[in-house]
């Protein structure tokens, strides 16, 4: 199937869910649907460095917040351009501040990219396992800063009071439903994209064997800033909008450890060879994780993640999507 | 820049850095030598500080002699963990993206399990020696680091020696370098390696007691130390041990000086920050191979 | 048609030519111990060049010096007269340096074609600055593979491949890169008399049009079938270096292989 008709049908069945949770009409479905698209989103900016090019990623919760404060940052700026600009630019400046939603996604995803292609630059040519060291200390330095940071929140964090409501949409929340259906469909039609291109081809050579990818002409380097700047700038965008939909912000929510593990164990528990493993493996962790933090507590929610992290990983590294290829006997890609 | 203060700060430091290279020993083993990236080893260093805990709550015994009494069960578990990791990883052939999430899933693991049992409050120990302090003139050593740090010293020179002189701990040194010399000598690698990783672990129960003398313990404690565990030991220079403890005492130094001049919170950067500036310049380490 | 069996020769009219392959004392050390020590060798374009030593001699670390597997530290390394040390190992496979890998290392969640067709993407495409189309790729694939006899196993994963059929598609891979100057470290190990004896047949024919091939094996009688000149590498240091059937006779030869 073509990329263009694939991404028509994406577009389709996500107007189709939004018509229907519209007419449903109970706004919890969209507080919870958005929660589980945003971890779609990551699952799948996940993947494309980790699944596909072998390359793991501990810091995703610095990438996401990356997109999370600088919506804050820019936020903060619309708020009081009084306290930032001189005042010759005030006039101007208001025209531009406060930026709309789909602008703040966009920023949010070029610096994340930017920081993911930095990162990348200093740690890609050592060893996948140094890389994945240096996502750790760069998900903490980042923190660190943000903390010691009083314009966007510092330690006491920060609020973002989005609008009670917005034409087309009526609710707020519907209007940032409608943004993460958009970044889903953008994420995997992407990583679909990737996945059967020249692209992704060099991506598995580099996961396969590094050295022999070289000797084949695979420019590894290239390859890998590649996949880390398009996996860095997902999470980005996916953190993009988190500040309007929880309205306060503070560092250890943004960076929370289970945006790190969620990553990881949504990709490896669905499928990593494949874009429908992350998604599925969303869905399922998600919607689970929902019920569990309900009837039981928050905290076995994070404890069955990790179990279920660690029996995937040591049971069926193929995840979900091997399991149903064995059974099947397919292997053919969707 | 007062000059007391500066001394201090070198003296905390200095003790700082010795229990960090109590904490980064099993790392540099395991990583180090065996290439096994078990980040999951700050996790058991905690758990090792909540068994401290229990027991110092329940019956007033000093923390270090019931890790000591510990060391065993932490020996055990290694060899359980390693079975894991060597039966699905190991033994399948590359695939490092799925050892590293497993032991990125013991880690968290082993924190919510701690959440699940102690709660999110800080957890200390009471010992006769701390909240006392040696005093030389202007200089203060702190007695809850300046044990931790003796003994760490001691369990530090204890591995060099092991690693050393004796047949078994010559034979980790040899299976890093060359695993298929050491076939030839009849020695079985996986062995070899099994009782190393064991080691390591073994290492978390004195670690995990030195730092709740230091400092009082939550579940998450184990994360604010991966990042300093991997910067001390690819500073140092993997499989090295006397590299892992120059660069603990290194960045213990440069910690307890940021932490003294310029606040506590910029202090977990510091080691961070010197981590990715090691992997930029010099990924090999100070005396690395 | 793909250049696969290499292009025609065209003598320079200028006289004898640079040779293809320059390495002048070439260095690398691991940490305290020497693997490599001033080797010097030229290679001329067109020639059959073999390369033997005991176990340990440092071959294989020369060929990863002269790929871009490894960087060397001292001297200098030459290809088609452009110094090559510092290029990382996709850039010379670009130039048309391929090799194959002594233990075969083929991507294994890839199938077979799959395996030949990233050679053709990422260095016989990339060099021609164009895209093959699939029908392309999917031709010269399989004329590559029924160059070592694996047509049959196209579709299989390397997991289900016999050893020496793995050797094979290494080689095979190297191939496709359609390259200038071919190393093929130890492509016939484990294989049957007349086995070896295609080999050599198949690497002669790409010979005759043009490859330059450097052949490192044990196997003396296809060294000594195949080579014009034989190259001999003890502990890091070339000690003998001509006509095969002289360098078999030399002193230091035969004391390096029957030991002292």
């Amino acid at each position: 199937m073509r990329t263009p008709l694939f991404t028509s049908i994406l577009i389709l069945i996500a107007a189709a869910l939004y018509m229907a949770f519209r007419y449903l009409g109970n706004d919890y479905l969209f507080f919870a649907g958005y929660v589980v698209l945003q971890y779609i989103v990551i699952a799948t900016a996940w993947n494309i460095l980790g699944g596909y090019c072998g390359y793991v990623n501990f810091g995703s919760a610095g990438f996401f917040a990356i997109g999370v404060y600088c919506t804050i940052f820019f936020y903060n700026i619309g708020q009081s351009p009084g306290d930032v600009f001189p005042d010759f630019m005030l006039t101007p400046m208001g025209w531009i501040f406060p930026l709309p939603l789909p602008i703040l996604i966009v920023l949010g995803g070029f610096f994340a990219g930017l920081v993911g292609l930095g990162m990348g630059y200093l740690t890609l040519r050592l060893r996948g396992v140094f890389f994945a060291i240096a996502t750790l200390a760069l998900a903490v330095v980042l923190e660190t800063f943000v903390v010691n940071w009083p314009f966007v929140g510092g330690s006491r964090g920060a609020y973002v009071i989005p609008p009670e409501n917005i034409p087309v949409f009526g609710t707020f929340i519907q209007y940032l439903f409608v943004l993460m259906l958009l970044l889903v469909v953008l994420a995997l039609a992407a990583a679909r994209l990737i996945e059967r291109s020249r692209l992704g081809v060099g991506f598995a050579t580099i996961r396969d064997d590094e050295l022999a990818a070289e000797t084949c002409g695979v420019p590894t380097l290239r390859l890998k800033l590649v996949a880390t700047a398009v996996s860095g700038a997902l999470f980005g965008m996916a953190g993009a909008p988190f500040p309007f939909y929880i309205g306060y912000v503070e560092p250890n929510s943004a960076f929370n450890l289970s945006y790190a593990v969620n990553a990881i164990a949504m990709p490896m528990i669905g499928g990593t060879t494949t874009w429908i493993g992350p998604m599925i493996g969303a869905l399922l962790l998600s919607t689970l994780q929902q019920v569990v933090t309900v009837t039981i507590s928050s905290a076995a929610n994070l404890l069955i993640t990790g179990l279920l992290l660690i029996g995937f990983v040591i049971l069926a590294p193929k995840g979900l999507v091997g399991l149903w290829q064995g059974w099947t006997g397919r292997s053919a890609k969707p | 820049m007062q000059f007391d203060l500066l001394i201090n700060a070198i003296i905390a430091g200095v003790m700082l850095g010795g229990f960090y290279a109590a904490v980064t020993a099993g790392i540099s083993i395991s990583f180090g030598m065996l290439d096994i990236v078990n980040i999951a080893h700050p996790g058991f260093i905690v758990l090792g500080s909540y068994i401290a805990y229990i027991v110092n709550a329940q019956f007033g015994v000093d923390p270090i002699i019931t890790a000591i009494v510990a060391l065993p069960v932490f020996y055990a578990l290694g060899t359980l963990v390693y079975g894991i990791y060597f039966q699905s990883f190991e033994k399948r052939g590359q695939d490092s993206m799925r050892g590293l999430a497993f032991f990125f899933g013991l880690l968290f693991v082993t924190e919510v399990g701690l959440n699940l049992v102690f709660g999110v409050d800080y957890r200390s120990v009471d010992a006769s020696y701390i909240g006392g302090s040696l005093k030389l003139g202007i200089m203060e050593f702190p007695l809850r680091m300046l044990v931790p740090a003796l003994v760490s010293f001691v369990m530090f020179a204890g591995l060099q020696l092991y690693m050393s002189r004796t047949f078994i701990g010559r034979a980790v040194m040899a299976v890093s370098q060359d695993p298929q010399a050491l076939e030839l000598m009849a020695v079985d690698p996986t062995r070899i390696k099994r009782i190393a990783f064991s080691i390591s672990m073994a290492t978390c129960s004195l670690a995990g007691a030195f730092l709740i003398i230091i400092q009082p313990v939550l579940p998450s404690s184990g994360r604010e130390y991966i990042g300093r565990v991997f910067a001390v030991c690819v500073l140092g220079g993997l499989g090295s041990l006397p590299g892992t403890l120059i660069a603990a005492l290194l960045i213990g130094v440069i910690e307890s000086i940021t932490a003294t001049f310029y606040g506590p919170s910029w202090s977990p950067a510091v080691s961070f920050g010197l981590l990715l500036l090691t992997l930029a310049v010099r990924p090999s380490g100070l005396l690395g191979r | 048609m793909s250049q696969i069996m290499g292009q025609p020769v065209t003598e320079d009219a200028d006289g004898p030519a640079k040779p293809l392959l320059g390495i002048e004392q070439l260095g690398k050390r691991f940490g305290g111990f020497v693997a490599l020590d001033t080797v010097d060798l030229a290679v001329p374009q067109g020639q059959r060049l073999g390369l033997i030593g005991p176990n340990g001699s440092g071959k294989s670390t020369l060929v990863n010096c002269i790929s871009g597997t490894l960087q060397n530290e001292t001297g200098s390394v030459a290809f088609n007269g452009e110094r090559v040390d510092g290029m990382p190992a996709h850039r010379r496979a670009r130039l048309g340096l391929a090799r194959s890998f002594q233990l075969p290392r083929p991507f294994r969640s890839m199938t077979v074609a799959e395996n030949i067709r990233v050679p053709l993407i990422y260095t016989v495409g990339a060099r021609a600055g164009f895209h093959l189309t699939s029908s392309e790729l999917e031709d010269r694939c399989m004329e590559v593979l029924s160059l070592v006899a694996l047509q049959d196993k196209a579709g299989k994963n390397p997991f289900d491949l016999t050893q020496v059929e793995m050797r094979k598609l290494e080689l095979a891979r190297a191939m496709a890169a359609e390259p200038k100057l071919l190393i093929a470290d130890e492509s016939m190990a484990g294989l049957s008399h007349s086995e070896v004896e295609d080999i050599v047949a198949l690497l002669i024919r790409m010979n005759e049009r043009g490859v330059t091939i450097i052949m490192i094996e044990h196997i003396m009688r296809a060294v000594m079938a195949f080579s014009q000149r034989l190259v001999v590498l003890v502990s890091g240091r070339k000690i003998a270096d001509g006509a095969p059937a002289d360098v078999i006779k030399d002193e230091d030869v035969v004391r390096a292989y029957l030991g002292t």
